[in-house]
């Protein structure tokens, strides 16, 4: 089980670091004639065995989508050129479209590989931040106590309670609704950071609370120790496997959050690549089920979630997840 | 019992004026405000006009302040959008967005507990693993996605209606049609909202059910002649079923969360998208009203999750 998820996470992290390389097609570039065109299929035999080529696509009509395969043709795949593994001949109007084509005719997986990068280094910088966060505030309202841990525990459950998209898309909507993506990144990773400590805050005063009273604390207390050094070297590492465990549960949150906000439109802009932007295509109920590729990305949302649920998974106690 | 309620009440309240407090003046110190809808070429007259009708030309406090005293008389203003008095248009969302929920989360506490009940009580089995593998790929697909797989479902076999909760057809229908319509398009959204829900509930009971059987108390239930039906419902059930009950009040939280993006996806008309676009166009007084409303769902629902719990646990009742 574990296996699996480290196996599952692993890959996706590979191909969002590998990205540039593994897109066989730039991210936004548009293929105007292929509007939602089909997974281009790779073919080994013609008259015998050959290396791996792709035929061209042609519209054969522009309005119900249709397209015939130009069985004349043969485009070899080119491998290791253009910086990229593998490719055909995108200016010649014959790309290599793995998963299809999005409506603006962009190349999905592409965009599926440099959006994970966006996606994943996102949910993984709102994960630590809230993690840090949340064991700072959970580390000093447990160890002061008193009325700093009364206010702090009160603040933690109150942002517990509300349900956490209304308040992100309460917060993004009413910031200027276009914005460029560097900074939509910013305000994101604020924003999750802010609802997400909570969660974190409440488990590390608990077991600070606890650990505190404990003798190797009272000891390093009376041999001097200050309370700096005795919160954050003594009693915080107490609280490692738990973080882990909480970690499990953000990130996929985050991801969600991140791919709900993009999707109606509150996110990232439609140019920047990320599993939310990329979900906009599949809003079109009429065209998804003629172009059930525009869902990849919610494929490799899944793939994410599940593999670090079975990470979880294998850490003894399941963790709950009620958040999305 | 009527300390708690109490108590209860006053939280209630200030979590509704608070949360609508915010939403109201968060909508009103953003940029743009609602006259952006007149478009660029709107005569001054008209602009200033529509900033006059919802007090846009006074400051923010003198603003919520007016507000406030609307609202105790149950005035809340009128939507630009909607051009109606919100509290009409807030109310159907929200039977709409409630309608949604409850049947989700009992479809989801109905399935989840008796599928965790019975993986929770059995170690091995091929049919027990068969449900933990679909629940564990169940939690992993939350709303956005399982809506978005659903809908793909529906448009490719038209099984069910793919989105909205009446067909358009049905213009001027009867009590009895507009019900069988509703009834017709009320699954595919309600499912896509419990499934997740369902998964987390199936794990969590089947996780405190198996460790349950292990009690001594069991042991000794056993040790009397009780039957395997009895000593698993009656005895071991009700001591695992209280952390589910301590969950419940955060379930209510995760399931606003989640039918807002099923609403979205399905085009389900309730309190989500309403929502949305009154944040977008600035909207202020009918931003407010949805967050009132929102409020007021998240404090019920919390205030039955701890009902809840002082029924299954009764530590908790002394309290």
């Amino acid at each position: 089980m574990k296996f699996a998820g480290w196996a599952l996470l692993l890959t996706v992290a590979v191909a969002a670091l590998l990205a540039p390389w593994l897109a066989p097609n730039s991210p936004n570039r548009r293929f105007d004639d292929l509007l939602y065109a089909p997974p281009t299929r790779i073919h080994f035999f013609q008259d015998g065995l050959r290396a791996p080529f792709v035929h061209t696509l042609r519209v054969a009509s522009r309005r119900e989508r249709r397209f015939e395969v130009v069985e004349s043709t043969r485009i070899t795949l080119r491998w290791f050129t253009d910086g990229a593994l593998v490719t055909a001949r995108p200016d010649e109007g014959a790309p290599l479209l793995l998963l299809g084509a999005d409506g603006y005719g962009r190349d999905i997986w592409s965009r599926l590989l440099h959006g994970a990068r966006t996606t994943l280094a996102l949910s993984l910088a709102a994960t630590l931040l809230a993690t840090l966060l949340g064991t700072a505030v959970g580390g000093i309202a447990g160890y002061a106590g008193g009325w700093l841990d009364a206010i702090l525990s009160r603040v933690s459950e109150f942002v517990l309670v509300l349900p956490a998209i209304y308040v992100a898309l309460a917060l993004r909507a009413v910031l200027p609704l276009v914005l460029p993506a560097p900074t939509v990144f910013l305000l994101l990773l604020v924003i999750f950071a802010l609802l997400g400590w909570p969660i974190v805050a409440r488990g590390v005063r608990a077991i600070v609370l606890a650990e505190r009273e404990r003798d190797y604390a009272v000891a390093a207390h009376a041999v001097g120790a200050s309370d700096l050094r005795v919160l954050t070297r003594h009693l915080l590492p107490a609280s490692r496997g738990y973080l882990r465990t909480q970690a499990t549960l953000l990130l996929p949150a985050f991801i969600l959050a991140e791919a709900t906000l993009s999707y109606v439109g509150l996110g990232f802009p439609d140019t920047t690549p990320t599993w939310g932007t990329m979900l906009q295509d599949a809003s079109n109920v009429a065209l998804l089920g003629d172009a059930p590729w525009t869902l990849a990305p919610a494929a490799a949302i899944f793939a994410v979630v599940l593999g670090v649920n079975l990470l979880a998974q294998g850490t003894g106690r399941a963790p709950v997840q009620l958040e999305p | 019992m009527g300390r708690f309620l109490l108590r209860r009440l006053l939280f209630a309240f200030v979590l509704i004026a608070v949360a609508s407090s915010s939403a109201l003046l968060l909508a009103r110190l953003a940029p743009g405000d609602i006259t952006a809808q007149l478009g660029p070429f709107a005569p001054r007259a008209e602009v200033e006009n529509t900033r006059a009708r919802f007090d846009l030309d006074r400051s923010p406090i003198a603003q919520w302040w007016l507000w406030v005293q609307r609202a105790s008389r149950f005035d809340f203003g009128d939507s630009f959008l909607y051009n109606r008095p919100v509290g009409p248009l807030v109310a159907g969302a929200a039977v709409n967005t409630a309608l949604l929920g409850i049947v989700s989360l009992a479809f989801a506490t109905l399935v989840g507990i008796s599928l965790g009940i019975f993986t929770g009580a059995r170690s091995s089995g091929v049919l027990p693993s068969l449900v933990r593998g679909v629940s564990l790929a169940c939690v992993s697909m939350p709303p956005l996605l399982t809506s978005l797989v659903f809908v793909f479902i529906a448009a490719r076999t038209g099984w069910l209606p793919a989105g909205g909760m009446v067909s358009s057809t049905s213009i001027d229908p009867s009590w009895s049609t507009w019900v069988v319509d509703v009834l017709w398009h009320l699954p595919l959204p309600a499912l896509a909202l419990a499934l997740p829900i369902a998964a987390t509930f199936e794990r969590l009971q089947s996780q405190t059910m198996s460790e349950a059987v292990h009690q001594p108390f069991v042991l000794a239930a056993v040790a009397r002649g009780v039957g395997r039906r009895r000593l698993i419902l009656r005895h071991a059930w009700p001591v695992s079923v209280r952390p589910i009950c301590a969950v419940y009040g955060l379930a209510i939280g995760a399931l606003l969360s989640g039918s807002f993006i099923v609403e979205f996806v399905t085009a389900w008309p309730g309190l989500g998208r309403l929502m949305l676009d009154a944040l977008r166009a600035r909207d202020v007084y009918l931003v407010a009203a949805c967050a009132a409303t929102g409020a007021s769902f998240l404090a019920l629902g919390t205030t039955v999750g701890d009902l809840l719990l002082a029924v299954a646990d009764p530590t908790v009742r002394e309290q």
